[in-house]
């Protein structure tokens, strides 16, 4: 197709176009990694784990696993015995002392086929000697729990991560802001709470899969390249991520690995940082020249991968007799699993964000992070935020009841967070002042759009019906400086190729860029392709596509390299006719000048420049925009308070209302109906947008009723999906309403701020909400089973 | 492990290939043909990511040995595009953004066309039903329920069997505003 042929959408930004990524997504010929072809010299791997939480390891032996036909290598720590990590480097890749959970890798077999890796690894005979372990996190936060990580002290930590050595506190975050202690006396409602919540997965419909090699050193004496040159293909949300902390912890120069990540089937934190994939290069190493393909199992996906941290919660919130709110205490225990390199981050973003969306003038808060014999803990979708709104929006209900009675005006749930929740200029607790955003006009659009005041009856004489609402604030964690760059070329006909290091993981990234390079450059939108795979060989640097930040900050380097390649063009054109660059405009690919109305098509001039009169010489030449953006004001935090100048670098608000039907004879429920609005700043797309809002309302109700389950000894229970259930499409309810407000971030891409995991943030503690207004039971601890219902209703379970 | 010989017909073309006895149908499909539209997400017959039709039916491709698609047609989402034509479902699920990381699509579009072989108008609990077996963690499945609507009745307007009333039904959510 030509670029003359077909829709022309110019100024695509605020439209919704189709996405850049779905032809070749139904058709199915998008590449995934485990579609990728790599010729009769693939070589297999499989891991050996742990069939215990915690023990000693006393000796592995792979001598009978080398003897089977076919093997190749077989990897354990006595040969790589080193650790990897991005905030608190305290992972072994194969540990030589200890195993801290059950499934994790002792060693690793490389064999010429899959059936022959699995025979070779179940051949490796280790011999443990079982240590007490401790599962849950406020057990394993006591001074007398078993100590999982008697090094510590040893351990490398980024400077705003404070893990107690001798202990099993990863991390710890203060918050203190007021004084909480004389704000109590003045309370007229307190509400107090325990509020637990299981592991939970991200169950990508993609298992993880990395293919590594790592091609023979150059002989010596040729000088560069000692270690080898070493290639990785990953389903990764952090190809550079994984570039630094593989080449930093297996001393691989930068430059001697490359990163190349095709589509991401699905990633929901899952697929942030490195967990499998560093195996596959720990192996690779073994047997040189061969590539190396290593692909989890849906068991090991569950278990072997990352979860979502267990938190328990004990908050407690007072407000005024007017219901103004007063004071917060809390302390949120977060079960970070056997290695918390990721997990303290997020313990940490629960700390300055522990009052949920809420102007509280007095708060204690303390956040840690605690070693646990149970699966790596690590991003998920909300990170942090879905685990402390969980009580914090079922307290806020509680209160608005408790005062209700004692006020002369109205104060529902809703009116309740109206009055109280964050807004603009409003001095948060970390001391930074709130970016514009309206949350109110969030609210205000999910009760209308649930009818709030109205209740309807039950369909069923044995079914309750009941409405709920929660809002949330999620702020981008990630360290104070994550940077992006991009990269705008031409091809001849005048269509754009986008390079950027951000990954497309479903969410849009690739449109969203395509949107912002075209209206930049003012080419219709058609024209721009975003390239892939990504490559950390050729693709401009991005940190992690992660913390809901593409839009925003990749969003921003797209712009700005579109804007220099715009520049560039003026000014040879503006020569070529001998008028000022200012004059000149881009409009639907071609340089128009307002003053003499000119106009220059892109095609060609874009790559060969253009001709001086009578062609004596040329001008200009291929036209390359280079663009980057890293925020450069956030400062860390006090260690003893939490407060600094500026905590992070935004915030993204939003609400949440559903309807939902109980069944009184089974305890099972049907939510009807879910209405969302965020405020967005800008939506680049609208429908995309209304996508991520959808599929988040259903991904937040599913966790709802998901939950990890482990036996006595720490041994999973149910990591497989039938006794694991993701919603079908049997269960999702028949209306979800999405919807949004555009106050304009001061620094992102026309407005824009991310909207990607905000939107299953406050879904479970809304449905909670609903069903405490159909069967006046609070149920604190999640998954919302229907057995869980059924005996609270029987009354046989203290729910509170 | 013995081998042996099979006939299949895999999109409308005939392939003899050697396989192994404990050959997947994923697997020959993936592996021996190189068709990797169809995906492996649990190897279980839980989720969906692989299904293909065989002699018309929805089938678990990672359930099915390859020695029993021996004589048998298979239809991967490599087939359902004719002559150049993207097949109604797929055009829907473009029109409705049905679509995001994309690895469930293979699995629920051949569940899906399935269901319209079968049954040209669905009601929408029926398509609710015919795609339980296939998980989707990003979409949230409305779309891709709408989406099948919509293709249901591109069929039928194909078929000639579409009644007026039927199709005033149906709205389209997916606005291409940016068309110009």
């Amino acid at each position: 197709m030509t670029v003359s042929e077909g829709t022309f959408t110019s100024q695509p930004v605020g439209k919704s176009v189709p996405r850049v990524d779905v032809y070749e997504k139904v058709i199915g010929s998008a590449v995934f990694v485990d579609d990728m072809q790599f010729g009769p010299g693939l070589y297999y791997a499989r891991l050996v784990r742990s069939p215990y939480a915690h023990a000693r390891i006393k000796a592995v032996d792979v001598r009978k696993a080398l003897e089977v036909p076919g093997v190749k290598a077989a990897v354990t720590g006595r040969d790589i015995n080193t650790r990897i990590g991005l905030y608190l480097v305290d992972r072994p890749i194969f540990p030589i002392d200890r195993v801290r959970v059950v499934g994790e890798p002792v060693a690793g077999v490389v064999a010429s086929s899959q059936e022959v890796a699995e025979r070779a690894a179940r051949l490796v005979e280790v011999e443990y000697e079982e240590l007490p372990a401790v599962f849950d996190p406020v057990e394993a936060a006591q001074p007398d729990a078993p100590l999982l990580h008697p090094d510590m002290a040893q351990y490398e930590v980024a400077n705003f991560i404070f893990p107690q050595p001798g202990t099993n506190i990863s991390e710890h975050f203060k918050l203190r802001k007021g004084d909480v202690t004389s704000a109590w006396p003045r309370c007229a409602a307190i509400v107090e709470g325990t509020f637990r919540l299981p592991n939970i997965q991200h169950v990508p419909i993609e298992p993880h899969a990395a293919v590594a090699l790592w091609e023979p050193s150059r002989m010596k004496g040729s000088g560069a390249a000692p270690s080898g040159e070493v290639t990785l293909w990953t389903c990764s949300q952090s190809p550079f991520a994984q570039r630094d902390l593989i080449a930093q912890s297996m001393g691989i120069p930068h430059g001697n690995l490359r990163v190349i990540s095709p589509y991401v089937g699905g990633g929901f934190g899952g697929k942030a940082g490195v967990s499998m994939e560093v195996y596959a290069v720990a192996l690779a190493r073994a047997v040189q020249g061969h590539p190396v393909k290593l692909r989890m199992t849906r068991e090991e996906e569950f278990v072997g991968t990352t979860v979502r941290q267990a938190l328990v919660a004990q908050t407690k919130i007072g407000c005024d007799a007017e219901g103004n709110l007063l004071a917060m205490e809390t302390r949120y225990y977060f079960s970070g699993g056997a290695y918390n390199d990721y997990g303290v981050n997020i313990a940490r973003a629960a700390g300055y964000s522990c009052t949920g969306p809420y102007d509280i003038p007095n708060v204690k808060g303390d956040s840690y992070c605690v070693y646990t014999n149970v699966p790596i803990g690590s991003a998920m979708r909300g990170f942090g935020m879905p685990e402390i709104h969980w009580g914090i929006e079922q307290i806020m209900d509680q209160l608005a009841e408790k005062i209700a009675g004692k006020l002369p005006i109205p104060m529902d749930p809703a009116e309740f967070r109206r009055r109280n929740c964050v807004k603009t200029g409003d001095t948060i607790l970390t001391g930074m002042e709130m970016p514009a955003t309206d949350l109110v006009a969030c609210i205000d659009k999910v009760t209308e759009a649930i009818d709030w005041d109205r209740r309807e009856a039950a369909s069923a004489p044995h079914k309750k019906r009941g409405k709920g609402i929660a809002i949330m604030w999620k702020a981008p964690a990630m360290p104070p400086n994550p940077g992006s760059s991009a990269l705008v070329r031409f091809n001849e006909d005048a269509t754009v190729n986008v390079e950027i290091g951000a990954q497309e993981l479903g969410q849009g990234a690739f449109t969203v860029a395509a949107q912002v390079a075209a209206q930049a450059l003012g080419v219709p939108y058609e024209w721009v392709r975003v390239s892939a795979p990504v490559d950390t060989k050729y693709s401009p640097y991005e940190w992690q596509t992660v913390a809901s930040r593409i839009t925003w900050s990749t969003g921003n380097a797209v712009k700005a390299a579109a804007e220099d390649a715009r520049q560039q063009i003026l000014e040879i054109v503006a020569e070529h006719w001998g008028e000022d660059p200012q004059d000149l405009d881009i409009k639907d690919g071609k340089v128009i000048s307002y003053r003499s109305e000119e106009e220059q098509p892109l095609q060609n001039m874009v790559v060969y420049g253009l001709p001086n009169e009578g062609f004596e010489g040329w001008k200009g030449g291929p036209i390359v925009g280079r663009g980057t953006f890293m925020p450069t004001y956030v400062s860390n935090l006090d260690p003893e308070t939490g407060q600094g100048t500026r905590a992070v670098v935004h915030y993204t608000v939003g609400a949440q209302a559903v309807e939902l039907e109980v069944d009184t004879e089974t305890g099972q429920v049907e939510v009807l109906k879910i209405a969302s609005a965020y405020d967005v700043g800008k939506a680049i797309n609208p429908d995309l947008i209304m996508t991520q809002i959808e599929g988040g309302a259903v991904h937040g109700m599913s966790s709802a009723f998901e939950g990890l389950q482990f036996d006595e000894r720490g041994r999973p229970l149910n990591p497989n999906l039938v006794d694991y259930r993701i919603l079908n499409a049997a269960d999702v309810p028949r209306e979800i309403h999405g919807d949004y407000v555009e106050t304009p971030l001061e620094d992102g891409p026309w407005g824009a701020r991310g909207v990607g995991e905000h939107v299953m943030v406050q879904t479970a503690p809304a449905i909670a909400n609903a069903i405490n207004d159909a069967l006046g039971i609070r149920f604190n601890d999640l998954p919302l089973s229907a057995e869980k219902i059924y005996l609270g209703l029987a009354g046989v379970m203290n729910c509170e | 492990m013995a081998h042996h010989t099979i006939s299949v017909t895999v999109n409308g073309g005939k392939e003899v290939l050697d396989v192994p006895s404990d050959m997947t149908l994923l697997e020959m499909l993936r592996e021996k043909l190189a068709l990797t539209g169809t995906k492996n997400g649990c190897e279980a017959g839980e989720c969906g990511a692989c299904t293909v039709l065989v002699d018309r039916e929805p089938v678990n491709s990672c359930m099915m040995l390859a020695v029993e698609a021996n004589g048998r047609e298979i239809t991967t989402v490599e087939g359902l595009a004719q002559d150049g034509q993207l097949h109604a479902l797929q055009q829907a699920f473009i029109d409705h953004n049905a679509v995001q990381c994309g690895f469930c699509t293979p699995g629920m579009l051949i569940s899906a066309h399935a269901l319209l072989e079968r049954n040209p108008h669905p009601a929408e609990e029926e398509i609710r039903a015919a795609l339980v077996g296939n998980l989707c963690r990003c979409t949230g499945y409305l779309r891709i329920i709408e989406a099948v609507q919509t293709a249901a009745i591109q069929v039928a307007a194909e078929h000639g069997t579409l009644s007026a009333s039927k199709e005033g039904d149906v709205s389209l959510p997916f606005t291409a505003e940016g068309e110009a």
